[in-house]
């Protein structure tokens, strides 16, 4: 399997999928840290995939996303952003309505 | 005399000529991520861009953000390992 069939066999059977430096445990990038705290913090289930173990992923996805930098958050196989635009649609509310519209369970809010 | 540019000087320069903004700001954050991966001594990895241009006007966050890695593609294949941006068109909340 190329990893390019890899990537997209991932982001699109699971419903939402952060390539990041790190785990969801234990970041290793602010950059990606934050995306993990907006995630965590909506109350949403996500895979998250480490870069750092895999330069081919690490390339990789940032070819099959035309997008230069780590982390990159997917939503239904959708390319959503880096923490930049996560951080920003969250502060909006869009990311929230955009779990909602795309049909993705959130814990019950706080 | 002839000096060598800063990659700030070079990035501030390469934005101005794309996108004619109202406002930019090119901050060297490169001092906040010593010791992390990715930063090198000497600094000149880590950027934050604020730029106000009527480009961004009607686009997505995504197209900006697009618009802006692509001006800076061999500046991101290279030195620079990082890049904040915040892209807003004139009028729009900061």
């Amino acid at each position: 399997m190329s990893i390019e069939q890899f990537i997209e066999n991932e982001v699109k059977s699971n419903d939402v999928v952060l390539f990041m430096k790190g785990t969801p445990q234990f970041p290793q990038c602010g950059f990606s840290g934050q995306v993990v705290q907006i995630l965590d913090h909506v109350g949403v289930g996500y895979k998250g995939l480490n870069v750092l173990e895999s330069a081919d992923l690490r390339d990789g996805i940032k070819a099959y996303s035309n997008w230069p930098t780590i982390p990159q958050l997917y939503v239904k196989g959708e390319f959503v952003g880096g923490c930049d635009i996560v951080r920003e649609m969250f502060q909006a509310g869009e990311l929230q309505q955009l779990l909602a519209d795309k049909g993705v369970t959130v814990a019950a809010s706080a | 005399m002839w000096q060598i540019m800063s990659a700030r000087d070079t990035i501030t320069q390469k934005l101005h000529e794309a996108f004619g903004p109202e406002s930019l700001d090119v901050v060297d954050e490169s001092h906040l991520h010593e010791g992390h991966a990715g930063h090198k001594p000497g600094g000149e990895t880590h950027f934050r861009v604020n730029i106000v241009s009527d480009a961004f006007a009607g686009k997505s966050r995504l197209d900006r953000h697009r618009m802006i890695n692509a001006t800076l593609a061999k500046e991101l294949a290279g030195s620079v390992h990082a890049l904040a941006i915040k892209a807003n068109a004139p009028g729009e909340a900061g």
